[in-house]
């Protein structure tokens, strides 16, 4: 036993955490937030009544025991489509995100490898690079029907290149480094050289552009039902109640206010929570306990 | 004895853009079965090279072999398929490099990373790979084997990765180790109980050792034959004792004199070469150490010396060989080998 387990007991688990905490109560925060809002996006239909029932008599209502963020102009439950709105962000996120990551790595660690693909793989991205994202996601979805799936792959495709790009940057460095070459000298080589020893060392950076795509992905979404492209105008998003109440905006600007608040709330933890994962994975800025 | 690599006029150039750097120039030697060879030269020469083309690890990009043979027990490595080159990796020929620090793979258990290495060339299970990665941790003497199978890289100390990446090399019974500097990043305490386990190891399982170093302490302390380089070329080679105590080549006695003095309690400047390593971008045929040669003569710049045999299994590329072995008679080192 050394010197140090001596003098200190284990910290455990649970110590290390609050710890952690008591460190860092901006990632708390943000993780507190983004939990809620998980749980907001899974339980919807346990915390608000029906998003989608229009009902002319009631339309542009004040707060009342019934609709607590009061009537849209027609006459819908502004707190129910607020809540379900959720959903829509939430999985738009998550799907980009996790789509961007194996397609970005993928083509990323294919373009790192081969030296002629790799020229290929990195003019395309150029080229998608230079059209702005949003522009080449309304392009994409208004080419594809209606729905979930058109709005997730028209936001996807638009995102993939900034991450092939960091991933090849990475699996560049990755390759040159001893422990690859001390790999392939025992035999090792192809897809297990790939699997086992370039993938999971350029997991960090990947990470934290995860959480960026996820962002960008909530917010393009937004963009997209604002402009009323992708999802059709009944289903609940936040994109598609700022267009609802631009309308309105002089008389009753709150209806805008309740979905951008929730929209900024929902970015905000995401990209901090991004920038606190790569400050941990950055050797050079990590003090030990950081994250 | 029969050999278990022969390599014979091997040379070799990188190529970035236009520029050309001829790596190797007509290398030639032979590491016999059970034998530990040593190649020494400093920084910049063509010793790792010379390992990594024998691995066929150097890119393919930018590093060509322009000529010569690789043979192992009879087959030929240069311009074999990568599929070949792969089942001698690792199984007849193993391979541990200087930093051990980074030499392992950070994400994975030293367990796993040894079980690799005998899952890539053996039909065995997962859990008779790990086996096998335990006996290997014991081979290389590493306290509570079984427990530090699951311990990751960054919790064991420098020395100990080392043990762990000779236990990687060593895990299929390969015929021949290549160990590239193996302790040229350790503490000097350290050194020599890798230095030591080497040894050992070789004498228990009857392998071949080409021993890359630049220090010369190490090459008396467990070579049998040594091969001095300089600039891509082999310009000494013979019997380690026989090298100490007939240095032939003006190369080699100014290495044995830059040796800080044994013994003697001598305090003061160390005695170093003067000069630097020429640069390889164009063929020369005459002694590249000529220039920073305290033996030259105009002879030495004029032709390419060529290598001749000084005694039986001892031979030089270089034409002042007989002024270079006077002037080192009374060096302490070549007394000390010559009683």
């Amino acid at each position: 036993m050394s010197l140090a387990d001596t003098a200190h007991p284990a910290p455990t688990p649970l110590s290390r955490a609050l710890h952690h905490a008591r460190l860092n109560p901006a990632t708390v925060i943000c993780c507190a937030l983004l939990l809620g809002f998980v749980l907001i996006a899974i339980f919807a239909p346990l915390l608000a009544g029906d998003p989608i029932k229009i009902d002319p008599a009631q339309r542009l209502k004040p707060p009342s025991d019934t609709a607590i963020w009061g009537r849209d102009h027609l006459g819908r439950d502004v707190y129910a489509r607020a809540v379900y709105g959720t959903r829509v962000s939430m999985l738009v996120g998550f799907s980009v995100a996790i789509l961007v990551t194996i397609l970005g790595v993928s083509i990323g660690i294919y373009a790192g490898l081969s030296q002629i693909g790799g020229a290929v793989v990195m003019r395309l991205t150029d080229a998608m690079m230079a059209i702005p994202a949003v522009l080449l996601a309304i392009a994409f979805a208004s080419l594809m029907n209606a729905g979930l799936l058109t709005v997730i792959i028209a936001i996807t495709i638009p995102e993939v290149p900034r991450m092939v790009r960091l991933v090849r940057s990475v699996v560049l460095g990755v390759r040159q480094q001893l422990h690859v070459t001390a790999a392939i000298s025992i035999g090792t080589s192809g897809l297990p050289l790939v699997w086992r020893h370039i993938l999971p060392n350029t997991l960090g950076p990947v990470l934290v552009q995860a959480t960026y795509a996820c962002a960008s992905a909530i917010i393009a979404s937004a963009v997209l039902s604002f402009l009323g492209v992708g999802l059709s105008p009944e289903v609940p998003s936040w994109g598609g109640m700022m267009a609802d109440a631009r309308q309105q905006f002089r008389i009753h600007p709150v209806l805008m206010l309740y979905p951008g608040l929730l929209l900024s709330l929902l970015v905000l933890a995401v990209n901090i929570l991004g920038d606190r994962l790569s400050d941990a994975l950055d050797p050079r800025k990590s003090r030990r306990s950081t994250l | 004895m029969s050999n278990i690599i022969d390599v014979e006029n091997l040379s070799l150039e990188f190529l970035s853009g236009e520029q050309r750097v001829y790596a190797l120039d007509n290398v030639s030697f032979s590491v016999a079965r059970g034998e530990t060879l040593s190649l020494v030269g400093e920084s910049g020469c063509g010793k790792s090279v010379t390992a990594m083309a024998m691995m066929g690890l150097l890119p393919k990009a930018s590093a060509r072999i322009t000529s010569g043979r690789i043979r192992m027990a009879g087959t030929e490595l240069v311009g074999l398929p990568e599929r070949q080159l792969q089942q001698i990796r690792g199984n007849r020929i193993g391979m541990v490099f200087q930093d051990p620090m980074t030499s392992l793979n950070p994400v994975h258990t030293i367990g796993m990373q040894i079980a690799e290495a005998v899952r890539r060339h053996k039909p065995v299970s997962r859990t008779e790979a790990m086996q096998r990665a335990r006996q290997m941790l014991d081979l290389v003497r590493i306290p509570d084997a079984g427990n530090r199978l699951t311990a990751y890289p960054h919790e064991l100390s420098g020395g100990q990765r080392q043990r762990v990446m000779i236990a990687m090399a060593l895990a299929c019974d390969p015929e021949l180790l290549i160990a590239d500097e193996p302790t040229t990043a350790l503490d000097v305490t350290v050194q020599a109980q890798i230095l030591e386990l080497i040894a050992d190891l070789k004498a228990e399982l009857g392998m071949s050792v080409l021993l890359i170093t630049h220090d010369l302490g190490v090459v008396a302390a467990t070579a049998d034959r040594m091969m001095v380089m300089y600039a891509g070329r082999i310009v000494e080679e013979g019997a380690v004792e026989r090298i100490f105590a007939r240095p032939s080549h003006g190369y080699t006695a100014a290495l044995l004199r830059s040796l800080p003095g044994h013994g003697t309690g001598r305090r003061g400047r160390l005695t170093e070469i003067a000069g630097t390593v020429p640069r390889l971008d164009r063929q020369l045929a005459s002694c590249l150490f000529a220039p920073r040669c305290g033996f030259a003569e105009a002879a030495c710049s004029a032709s390419l010396p060529p290598s001749r045999q000084v005694e039986a299994g001892h031979r030089s590329a270089c034409i002042r060989e007989a002024a270079v072995f006077d002037a080192m008679r009374d060096n302490d080192i070549v007394k000390g080998w010559t009683s």
